[in-house]
């Protein structure tokens, strides 16, 4: 008389199609450095207005993976991309494909600050000027503002904008630097381990920061601090020894993740 | 609590007292070698300066006589309405102003007294008559500068026959401001430096405006376009050889191509230049590679994160951050340039120019080769000159070096 | 009792241990007063009772005393996955095996209101009790053994206490028809079946924590035994 207990369906079942379609796309990419391989057989999708994260211990090939993205693995002398990375539907591969508006539709914020050594009106102006996206200075003025303010950082520093940047705090520097991925008005934004260098107040306001931005642009960010994953993104990616092992919505990978290794590593009983 | 007492006694004990002595000796040492090095330079240094100074600030005094010249009495035959056209000059240089001056001389001093004067106190009288016609027509007293064997006895260095002379005549010391502007003669109380500083600075223009160039442009090609293999590691192996090879061979090599092959002007500084932006070059492309390669890659990432072109990463941010360190370079390599003679000797440069050049296609000389050559000399009144030169190529030296320094201060920038 | 694995921090791992043992604790208590309580109710023994009623104070401080330590483990170690939803399932098990507890000294509260030793339901009371106290053993060691099979093993015996009680409800309205005189007894014997009944619902309750807690997956609605007895009634 009793019926059978069945468990109900998870979340995790659900197939992540019901996202639509991805702003760019991985299928099967491959990341050799000579001889050796240092990512395999990665397949992943990133949305407009989600944050996807990447999570994995050290040397996991994240950041590797993160980097095919705009193609900054170019620059690194014997790295061979294989596989297909897609942006709106074109391989951003392909010959046809310029690397260098790539890179401004795909722009990269560093682990640690890098802000040119220049003033800080100069550093976020540029980026629209090598484009050519502002055409007076009047137009430049307000791009700048724009994007001092959408990076949260106008009220700081609006009265010292020819001040180097230099001279800036580390968290402030980090958000001049999100200031001048935003002034050439991306599409995706990658973040790799963005507050790593910095205090958790300067990191609780990068991370309000990225939330903030997230109705406008993909958001991609590398962090080998799950907390703040799970705080920030709503898609996770779990790397691990050059594979990807477990992506899915990120409060089904932190409360009940399919794999065991994913399982242990987000439980501290990894190594 | 006896384990505390053992870590007290570890720490003040004896044996670490020894330690603790014996690293306070060692640190001694090393600050009183450290002070006896730099001591010991400061020492060279004075010394060679103050050598210099005492032999060489002579140079730039001369002695001056006063001299009584009758002029209506005298045998000078000279229209003094020719004085004042266009030709004075040519009039002045062939109205025998010497025979004037020995006339005037013996009939103060005595015989003999027509060794007081030469050549430069002729041309003194001659600028002393074109500025004032007036003079021709009385009896005046005029100072006039001795000739360079009187000029060396009043220095107390020459002839004890001329010295006596000198004693006997009202002389005065004043300041050779000649010595600044005439170039080079074979009289050395009338001889100059400007002609070679002219020559010198001309030179440096052409090295400077060839090696400065091209020598960083290489630097930026080896340093961030060219692949990494067996052909641009050899380039880098000659390029560094290059720097270390000895700057007579680059003599030789301008003799053979720049002269022999192109037939460029002899003695030109065009040609001195070109020779000497072969030696400079290589250090330029070495200092320039390091400060290129110092420059972090972060703001390479940076700059190629926002979409700059890589062209437009090198000439925006990695050159205006490489550019303190090319400066260095540069100038070490002109401090360099400036002062070599033997490469500069092979393809010429030891003529006698009596003139300062015109341009750079012109025949000219250089400081290092001028101070050479005036250091052969015979003629004791050399000996001072050389050292005067010597003290005025410091000088130059110290300018120009003063000048890249503020420049490279100035793109300082720090990152 | 499995010991938690691997942590790369160990006290971390030590944390989690001292909170299944607190689980533990209370579980072996709170049968304890299940049992003690039957037994008071038997033989009317009244010191018994009483000494249940005032033991129960000690699982209300551990209580207290795993709800503290469930909190500090989440606040200090971020737990995540398998160990969060274990101490969020601690924390639910500890106000449960409270209640529990609870019911023992409610049952050894009625012990001295009942004077007549020979009410025929009353033989089956222990019965019940047993399998009732046997599924709260079994299910917390299912939960410190993170085993999941056992807990739905141990939803399934539910059914057994269900119809114990139903057959003493049905035994007792009969003997409450029978002789007006023993509707005061036959009350206090219904409210002592009902919340034996209440501890087999309990340790169902614990059985689907202990599911979720292991698997990750929450158990569809169980049937309720019990629901038939609304038909019966007028």
């Amino acid at each position: 008389m009793i019926d059978t207990i069945v468990p109900s369906p998870t979340e995790t079942a659900e197939p992540a199609v019901v996202d639509g379609p991805p702003k760019m796309s991985a299928r099967s990419v491959g990341v050799f450095y000579g001889e050796k391989q240092a990512l395999k057989d990665v397949s992943v999708d990133i949305h407009d207005d989600k944050v996807t994260a990447f999570i994995g211990p050290s040397g996991c090939g994240k950041s590797t993976f993160l980097r095919c993205l705009n193609r900054m693995n170019d620059t690194i002398a014997g790295a061979r991309v294989t596989g297909d990375i897609d942006l709106d539907g074109e391989d951003i591969y392909a010959s046809k494909m310029d690397v260098v508006q790539l890179r401004a539709r795909v722009g990269m914020v560093f682990q640690k600050p890098n802000p040119f050594p220049k003033s800080i009106y100069e550093n976020v102006a540029y980026g629209p000027r090598i484009h050519g996206l502002a055409a007076s200075k009047g137009e430049l003025d307000g791009v700048v503002e724009s994007s001092l303010r959408r990076a949260g950082l106008w009220e700081e520093v609006s009265d010292r904008l020819q001040e180097s940047g230099t001279a800036l705090s580390g968290g402030q520097q980090q958000r001049l630097c999100i200031a001048r991925a935003i002034a050439v008005d991306p599409e995706v934004i990658l973040m790799d381990e963005p507050c790593s260098a910095l205090d958790p107040i300067a990191t609780a306001k990068i991370e309000e920061l990225i939330h903030e931005l997230r109705g406008r642009y993909a958001i991609a960010i590398v962090t080998h601090n799950m907390q703040q994953a799970a705080r920030v993104s709503q898609r996770t990616a779990f790397f691990h020894l050059g594979e990807m092992v477990e992506y899915g919505r990120t409060k089904d990978i932190f409360t009940n993740p399919v794999q065991q290794r994913t399982q242990d590593y987000i439980t501290g009983r990894y190594g | 609590m006896s384990s505390a007492v053992a870590t007290m006694n570890r720490w003040t004990g004896e044996e670490m007292q020894k330690r603790v002595a014996k690293r306070y000796a060692a640190e001694r040492r090393f600050r009183f070698f450290g002070l006896a090095a730099v001591g010991l330079s400061i020492a060279f240094l004075a010394f060679l300066l103050v050598s210099m100074a005492w032999q060489g600030l002579g140079g730039f005094s001369r002695t001056e006589t006063k001299l009584t010249i009758d002029f209506p009495r005298s045998d000078l035959i000279l229209d003094p309405a020719a004085l004042k056209g266009p030709q004075a000059q040519e009039v002045v240089a062939t109205a025998g102003l010497e025979g004037v001056l020995e006339q005037a001389a013996v009939a103060q001093f005595g015989e003999g007294a027509g060794e007081l004067f030469g050549g430069g106190s002729a041309r003194s009288l001659g600028d002393q008559l074109i500025a004032d016609p007036g003079l021709l027509s009385r009896k005046v007293e005029l100072w006039l500068p001795v000739s360079s064997k009187a000029d060396v006895a009043a220095k107390g260095d020459g002839d004890p026959a001329i010295e006596k002379l000198v004693a006997k005549a009202e002389t005065k010391r004043v300041f050779n401001g000649e010595f600044l502007t005439a170039s080079d003669a074979t009289d050395p109380s009338v001889v100059g430096v400007w002609g070679a500083l002219k020559g010198s600075f001309l030179t440096i223009l052409v090295t400077m405006g060839l090696a400065f160039p091209i020598g960083v442009l290489a630097a930026l090609y080896l340093e961030e376009f060219a692949p990494r293999n067996r052909w641009t590691d050899m380039i880098e192996v000659s390029i560094n050889n290059l720097a270390a090879v000895p700057s007579i061979i680059f003599g030789l090599l301008g003799l053979a191509v720049f002269l022999n092959f192109m037939h460029l002007p002899r003695s030109a500084p065009l040609v001195g230049g070109l020779t000497l932006a072969l030696m400079t070059m290589p250090v330029i492309v070495i200092a320039g590679r390091n400060a290129i390669k110092s420059v972090p890659p972060s703001i390479r990432d940076a700059a190629l994160g926002v979409g700059a072109s890589k062209m437009q990463v090198v000439f925006h941010h990695v050159l205006p951050l490489a550019l303190p360190g090319i400066l260095t370079g540069t100038i070490i390599g002109m401090a360099r340039a400036l002062g070599e003679t033997a490469p500069l000797l092979m393809i010429g440069m030891r003529a006698f120019i009596a003139s300062p050049p015109a341009g750079i296609t012109e025949p000219a000389s250089v400081l290092p080769v001028q101070i050479f050559l005036w250091s052969d000399e015979v003629d004791r009144g050399f000996v001072e000159k050389t050292s005067a030169a010597i003290i005025v190529l410091l000088v130059f030296m110290l300018m120009m070096n003063g000048l890249a320094i503020y420049l490279r201060n100035k793109f300082e920038r720090r990152w | 009792m499995a010991t938690s694995s691997g942590h790369t921090i160990k006290a971390f791992d030590e944390d989690l241990d001292r909170l299944r043992a607190l689980i533990s604790e209370m579980g072996g208590l709170a049968e304890h007063a299940i049992r003690e309580s039957m037994r008071c109710l038997v033989n009317h023994d009244l010191d018994g009772a009483a000494k249940i009623v005032e033991e129960d104070k000690k699982l209300d401080a551990l209580e207290i005393e795993t709800e503290k330590r469930a909190v500090q483990l989440i606040a200090l170690r971020a737990p995540m996955a398998t160990d969060l939803r274990d101490v969020v399932a601690a924390l639910k098990i500890s106000s449960v095996v409270e209640r529990i507890g609870d019911y023992a000294k409610n049952i050894a509260k009625r012990v001295p209101l009942l004077a007549d030793r020979d009410i025929e339901p009353l033989s089956l009371m222990p019965e019940m009790a047993k399998i009732a106290t046997q599924m709260v053993h079994d299910v917390l060691n299912a939960f410190v053994e993170r085993d999941a099979e056992t807990a739905l093993k141990v939803i399934e015996r539910d059914k057994a206490v269900d119809d114990f009680y139903n057959s003493i409800f049905r035994t007792l309205l009969t003997y409450m028809m029978e002789n007006p005189n023993n509707i005061g007894q036959s009350a206090h014997l219904l409210f002592i079946a009902k919340n034996v009944e209440r501890v087999g619902d309990h340790a169902t309750n614990i059985a689907e924590m202990v599911y979720y807690a292991a698997t990750g997956q929450h158990i569809m609605d169980r049937p309720k035994g019990d629901d038939d007895m609304m038909v019966e009634t007028v």
